[in-house]
């Protein structure tokens, strides 16, 4: 699972309210190496909660020296581009699992695909 | 040029201002090139298909879809496989040829008529101006002749070449690499058992380039790494990342993902993709295979192996086993478009989670650990409620959903498909599955943002009743179908297209 990916997921367990963002715990996390592409990143910047993915960083040790905030004027920063890639796109939680905040339900990941599938009473 | 609206989500217009000063300039410096209309070339299949996805070709370049007058009858008659288009500059060609499958390859029209005779006539009357830059005396050139709907001796193809030595050509003849090519195409209709000895209508112009047919060869599902019993066949997974106006670095998201034949598509044209799917099986690459000779699935089987097969690996984004009726995306203008397969409660079982009512057997569940707890059946008519309303809340301003409907033929009528509030219905394009059944690609916009009345309006949608119960489109397909082949369990062979 990727943090992009991540960043758009939220916890769908009835009667949470607050159920974004998903906490992960991983155990297993990979790095895999995908073409630098600095117009799609300027382009799901405006689209991210920047909390979420500092949060989601900071959980899988991986922030290094992300800001906090977005950067002014980021489109043309290529130093600040290619951090969030790395992000977004780099990192990989192969086996683990994305937590509700709220209720605590765990959704299992493994092989790099969460499962988010509830049981019936918990839909 | 970018528009922030609130929300902060990003929206891009179709035609930036500065594409729009750079046009306006060409126009007044080069007047007549501006007027140059353009004949397109079309396969001749998949006829419901082709001119949505030329329009949509044509819109993401912020360009309309413009018969030239005498043709706009012939486009929608007599389904012919010639269409004259103006208003489009050779950019705007050669960017609808980069994408479209339906379209085999485009021309600078030079000239046109009913006879040969009104051909020359139309032809010594085509700017000279517009010629020579073509024509020069050092450059090569050849010709080539195409009759739709009959074969020709090469003996008449080279007396019908010889029959224009009337262009004012200056350069050499050269067969292998020519600088430039020309075409003569004649049209003798679309009746094989009925084939005039004369054209009814002929064009004449200079080669500009091909579409992509050549992907459903390369693409195609019969050497692909990971199959299903559904796999989209390549042709139509490209004309359907078409009819979606997918293009680079879009995200598109189907949420009956399969075996991703349509992820493949889109990342062909650059969008990044995702997915996701309720079967578990499925989405990891386990089960049974579906190709003929083989049991089960190897484990280089799954949707991001299909993605490398082709080099599109990095447009992966990620699937998810998850149930498109109960999304776990946050309501935010998160994808581009959204392109999906639907089950149709056919081949493929129709599933959700939720309580006891109607319990479907799993499929032979060879890997136990059913990730299903309880399936219920899960009624076409909330699928594509679900489907419209998920889009609604979660496609950008402008973005496409493009899905298929499963069609009873006696019964249907253009009521039946369903409608939306903020999505506009675009396009709906037939393709026949058998004499009573067919299923329909719908295409729709999204044109404005969801408000609280409009998920409840859709409840009481009377256009969505054909649909409810689980069993209606199932038993209405299978009415029509004799014993033998009544029940689908034997291994469909891959046919590709």
């Amino acid at each position: 699972m990727k943090l992009l990916t991540h960043n758009m997921l939220t916890s769908h367990v009835k009667g949470v309210i607050k159920g974004y963002p998903l906490l992960i715990k991983a155990t297993e996390v990979k790095m895999n190496e995908v073409e630098f592409n600095p117009q799609f990143v300027s382009r799901m910047i405006p689209k991210l909660e920047w909390s979420a993915l500092v949060q989601a960083a900071d959980e899988l040790g991986q922030r290094q020296d992300l800001p906090s905030e977005v950067v002014p004027d980021y489109e043309k920063d290529e130093e600040f581009l290619k951090k969030v890639h790395r992000l977004l796109l780099e990192v990989e939680v192969i086996e683990g699992c994305l937590q509700c905040p709220e209720s605590g339900r765990e959704f299992p990941i493994s092989r790099g695909i969460p499962n988010m599938l509830l049981s019936e009473d918990e839909a | 040029m970018v528009i922030w609206s609130p929300g902060g989500t990003l929206s891009q217009p179709l035609v930036s201002t500065r594409t729009c000063f750079e046009s306006a300039t060409k126009m007044a410096t080069t007047n007549s090139r501006s007027c140059l209309q353009y004949l397109l070339h079309l396969a001749h299949d998949n006829l419901d298909f082709r001119l949505p996805e030329i329009k949509a070709l044509l819109a993401l370049r912020g360009k309309q879809f413009q018969p030239i007058e005498n043709f706009k009858e012939k486009v929608r008659k007599t389904n012919s496989p010639f269409w004259c288009l103006g208003g489009l500059s050779e950019e705007d060609v050669r960017g609808i040829m980069a994408r479209s499958v339906c379209a085999k390859s485009a021309f600078e029209l030079w000239g046109h008529g009913h006879t040969h005779s009104e051909l020359r006539t139309s032809l010594l009357n085509y700017p000279s101006e517009n010629m020579s830059p073509f024509m020069e005396k050092h450059s090569t050139y050849r010709i080539n002749v195409y009759t739709f709907n009959k074969t020709l001796e090469f003996a008449d193809r080279i007396k019908k070449i010889d029959a224009l030595d009337y262009l004012p050509f200056e350069g050499t003849v050269s067969l292998k690499s020519p600088q430039h090519v020309f075409c003569l195409l004649e049209d003798y209709g679309t009746d094989p058992n009925d084939i005039p000895d004369h054209p009814y209508y002929i064009y004449f112009g200079r080669w500009i380039g091909d579409g992509q047919r050549e992907l459903i060869r390369s693409h195609s599902v019969k050497n692909r790494h990971f199959i299903g019993n559904t796999s989209m066949d390549a042709g139509l997974s490209f004309i359907m990342a078409n009819h979606a106006k997918v293009k680079e670095n879009d995200v598109v998201f189907d949420p009956f993902v399969g075996t991703g034949s349509l992820l493949v598509a889109c990342s062909q044209f650059g969008a990044y993709v995702c997915g996701s799917d309720i079967d578990y099986n499925t989405i990891h690459g386990k089960g049974r295979s579906s190709r003929k000779n083989q049991k089960w699935r190897g484990p280089d089987e799954n949707i991001r192996a299909n993605l490398r097969q082709y080099g599109t690996e990095d447009m992966y984004l990620d699937v998810m086993v998850s149930d498109a009726s109960k999304p776990v995306w946050r309501e935010a203008a998160l994808f581009d478009a959204i392109i999906t397969d639907p089950p149709y409660g056919i081949r493929e079982s129709t599933r959700r989670t939720g309580s006891h009512k109607d319990t479907t057997k799993p499929p032979d569940g060879f890997y136990v650990e059913s990730h299903v707890p309880v399936s219920q059946a899960y009624h076409l008519s909330d699928i594509f409620t679900d489907l419209l309303n998920f889009s609604a809340h979660r496609l950008v301003m402008g973005g496409r959903l493009v899905y298929w409907l499963p069609v009873y033929r006696p019964d249907y009528s253009e009521e039946m498909v369903p409608l939306h509030p903020c999505l506009r219905l675009i396009s709906n394009s037939e393709q026949t599955l058998s004499s009573h059944t067919s299923r329909r690609l719908i295409s729709m916009e999204k044109i404005k943002e969801p408000e609280e009345q409009d998920s409840l309006a859709l409840g009481a949608d009377p256009s969505l009743s054909p649909y409810q119960g689980h069993n209606a489109f199932r038993e209405k397909y299978f009415s029509g179908v004799n014993k033998r082949s009544g029940k689908e369990e034997n291994k469909p062979e891959v046919n590709g297209e």
